[in-house]
């Protein structure tokens, strides 16, 4: 039996009254990517803040390399061998991707040395770990997975022998997922330990050796990842059984209801990101946009939604659309029947200083329900808040919390139940998974084949290509601001949408 | 040759009245690229002017007087670090806070120790920093262009002025070659990566306002003992105010600054010089020139230097969080 690379030993920590994590005891083998999967909130994030020095637990052992070791803080991680990525990569913007690696590694008081040292090693880290970098890149030149690896980098320099990666494919594209776990593969063979954190499944699957699973704060099991499937660990994750498949009856489409013809949108900063595109979404169907991310989809959702100018024509039920000026507005689309479910949660769906009432109003805030004279009626707006709290099974259940204290799945519980329950003709959505959990996927996804069914038009537009083969009744795919194609799911398979969403044209595009 | 002579003595005061400015400013780029946003620069001035005149009222020595001043400074400076670092306040009310402390206490204390209606008593040889005459100053001054250039314009000035004006290269090495330097500048940009790097936040920040205190208190000194003689109410007159004009201006790089301060430090001169400038009947009265650096002021902190960005998580007290 090797000695354990990581053992902890029986860690509780509280915040208040919320235990976060309660006498979790869980032991890492050398060389091997240990997983630690659980939904948003389950204490995962936590329990690793503890592991990098960042809280301190209230109770139990941490024991590195089979020696009993304090971790005050984060010196004192490094110091044991320790290393993490965090989900917000922690990076100076505006500092090359040398003198991020350097700070706080430097060797003496003048910079010139250290950064030189540093430049001469980081050849060598490249060399043995494939982790190709532009050393004199400014950190917001380069690519958010680029950035990624810097953080790795950071790692290795300070020679990290643990390495912790906190939900690290959040923001990546697939393809730089992929890429990130052969750089793990490689990592592990070289003998480094690798503790992954992650909601998804599938990430599991892939890249570990063990798995553990949290649930409430707990450690609800650890298993060899070749001895279990999706299903059981989602079951673990969740508490009960969970439908990794959307369950949905074949789509009746019914009239259109959206038309776009030769829509085209220039952004701010004069550069065109559509480029004349054509689609019809019908009645009774879910029309689903794949791509990588930044090929003109959020900018498509964006002037369908009121929030920003384009030229050509849309037509909502057969009446054109106002797509500048005066009627293009987010109110007016909405009165033109278009609900709409932003892409970044935080930042348009929803204000996260205020409260769930508060933010069930926005958009509808001039809704006669919600009025009494020239008042709000707070009393009616939270009321109604109550009952869509109840049926979207919002949690907690309590109207009065502002919205960043809610988990990432119920902050979309409640931008969805705002949207859905005005009975749209049209319903936007924008990924609206990310950062979701399980259990809060599911419910999201049965909602809208719910609306769907009633013969409403639905326009989802997803990075997640799964989320699009399990929701989509046809698959629209966008590059470069055009529509490369369009597919069924049932006729088409990752590979083919891929090489689309790539830039290759199949024949019928 | 007699509009040049002009030209060199508005240069030269220019120099004079630049230099309070930069050692403001530099105090402010310290303390803003780690990310603490000082707007009580004014008040820290104010008080340092008042401490280190009394003191060296009192003692005779201009130099126990600048200690006087600098500490303080510093002890202004340590209760804004202690309410917006270690008590993660609001910055800029800790800034307004100090600016009245400043203005109130020193005119009081002033009254109480020296009964001269707030002010200090004027103060004399020993007790003002005397001018540095460079070496062959006076035999060179006859030599055209530059004679006069050497002798009034760079020889003459008090010790504090080289100080200021030698601070800037020092503090663009500091910043841009130094190990204290890098830290300094993340910590203003992102202090979550310094943390998680294993190095203290809040021991910057505290080190950056300290900085900011010391030159702060040079700077307040210098007005009440080197250009002036003595303290005398609200004798900062918004220079603090202005320091922060030029920070913004400069966009926080230490080169930038001192030409910034320089433009100022030439209005202020301008203003001095030609109290009445007659344009072809057209009087511009004295009152507009003394506004004329406040109104640049307004007009560069209202936007008019384009795009400048400040230190990302300025103003901002850090939390750790995960």
């Amino acid at each position: 039996m090797t000695v354990p690379a990581i053992e902890l030993k029986g860690i509780s920590k509280a915040f208040g009254p919320v235990q976060a994590n309660k006498d979790i005891s869980i032991s890492v083998a050398p060389g091997t990517i240990h997983g630690i999967i659980g939904e948003n909130g389950a204490g995962k994030s936590t329990l690793m803040s503890i592991l990098y020095g960042f809280y301190k637990a209230d109770k139990g052992e941490i024991w590195i390399n089979g020696k009993k070791t304090d971790i005050p803080d984060s010196q004192a991680a490094i110091a044991a061998g320790i290393g993490m990525v965090f989900q917000h990569f922690k990076l100076v913007e505006n500092f090359t991707v040398l003198e991020n690696i350097v700070l706080g590694a430097e060797d003496g008081g003048l910079l010139a040395p250290s950064l030189a040292k540093a430049r001469k090693e980081l050849k060598d880290l490249e060399q043995e770990y494939e982790l190709f970098v532009d050393p004199d890149k400014r950190i917001d030149e380069i690519g958010v997975g680029m950035q990624q690896r810097v953080e790795i980098l950071k790692a290795l320099y300070r020679k990290a022998e643990i390495l912790i990666l906190d939900e690290p494919t959040g923001v990546l594209t697939p393809a730089e997922a992929d890429q990130l776990f052969r750089i793990l593969d490689r990592l592990r063979a070289e003998g480094k330990t690798i503790i992954l954190i992650t909601h998804k499944l599938r990430e599991i699957m892939e890249a570990t050796d063990t798995v553990s699973v949290m649930r409430r704060g707990q450690m609800t099991a650890t298993v060899k990842t070749a001895e279990t499937n999706p299903e059981e660990l989602a079951e673990l994750m969740v508490g009960r059984k969970v439908l990794l498949r959307v369950d949905k009856v074949p789509a009746k489409p019914g009239k259109p209801i959206l038309e776009i013809e030769n829509l085209r949108v220039t952004d701010s900063s004069g550069v065109e990101r559509v480029k004349g595109i054509d689609l019809t979404v019908r009645a009774g169907e879910i029309v689903g946009i794949a791509g990588v991310a930044g090929n003109g989809q959020s900018e498509l959702l964006e002037v369908l939604g009121g929030m920003r100018p384009g030229s050509g024509t849309i037509r909502m039920n057969g009446v054109p659309l106002a797509l500048s000026g005066p009627g293009s507005d987010g109110q007016a689309r909405r009165a033109q029947g278009i609900a709409h479910v932003p892409e970044d949660r935080q930042r348009e769906g929803l204000i996260m200083d205020f409260h769930a009432w508060e933010n069930v109003a926005f958009g509808y805030h001039r809704d006669p329900a919600y009025q009494r004279g020239i008042f709000m009626d707070n009393a009616a707006l939270r009321a109604d808040t109550e009952r869509k709290i109840e049926k979207f099974d919002v949690r907690p259940p309590n109207g009065w919390l502002s919205a960043k204290n809610f988990s990432g799945g119920n902050q979309q519980k409640i931008v969805v139940a705002r949207e859905i329950e005005r009975n749209p003709d049209l319903l936007l959505v924008g990924q609206p998974t990310r950062g979701v959990d399980i259990g809060a996927i599911e419910f999201i996804h049965k909602q809208i084949v719910a609306l769907r069914d009633q013969g409403k038009a639905i326009l989802l537009v997803s990075v997640e290509l799964e989320e699009i083969f399990s929701l989509s009744d046809r698959i629209a795919v966008m590059f470069d601001g055009h529509i490369m194609g369009e597919r069924l799911p049932h006729e088409t398979d990752e590979k083919e949408l891929g090489l689309l969403m790539a830039g290759v044209a199949g024949e019928a595009a | 040759m007699d509009s040049f002579l002009t030209l060199i003595q508005v240069l030269d005061s220019t120099v004079r009245l630049a230099t309070p400015l930069l050692l403001a400013c530099l105090a402010g780029l310290y303390s803003e690229r780690a990310g603490i946003f000082d707007i009580g620069l004014e008040g820290k001035m104010l008080m340092a002017a008042f401490f280190s005149a009394a003191v060296a009222a009192v003692t005779g020595s201009v130099w126990l007087g600048l200690l006087a001043g600098i500490a303080a400074s510093l002890v202004l400076s340590a209760l804004h670090g202690l309410a917006s670092i270690t008590f993660r306040g609001n910055q800029l009310i800790s800034g307004v806070a100090i600016n009245f402390l400043a203005a109130g206490l020193t005119v009081l204390i002033a009254q109480d120790w020296f009964q001269q209606g707030g002010r200090t008593p004027s103060l004399f040889a020993g007790g003002r920093f005397e001018p540095i005459t460079f070496p062959f100053a006076e035999t060179l001054s006859g030599v055209p262009i530059i004679g006069p250039i050497y002798s009034e314009l760079l020889s003459g000035h008090s010790i504090l002025v080289y100080v200021a004006f030698l601070m800037v290269p020092a503090t663009w090495w500091v910043l841009f070659r130094t190990r204290f330097g890098l830290r300094l500048r993340a910590v203003g940009e992102n202090p979550a990566a310094v943390d998680t790097a294993g190095v203290s936040v809040v021991g910057l920040r505290y080190a950056a306002v300290a900085i900011c205190g010391v030159l702060c208190g040079i700077a307040g000194a210098y007005l009440a003992t080197g250009l002036q003689a003595g303290f005398v109410k609200d004798m900062t007159a918004g220079r603090g105010f202005i320091a922060l004009a030029a920070l913004i201006f400069a966009k926080w790089r230490p080169w930038h600054a001192m030409w910034a301060c320089l433009l100022f430090g030439l209005l202020q001169a301008v203003a001095l010089r030609f109290q009445n400038i007659d344009l072809g009947g057209i009087v511009i009265p004295v009152q507009a020139m003394d506004a004329l650096p406040y109104i640049l002021t307004v007009v560069i902190l209202a936007g008019f230097v384009g795009k400048a960005i400040p230190p990302k998580a300025g103003g901002e007290p850090y939390i750790k969080e995960r």
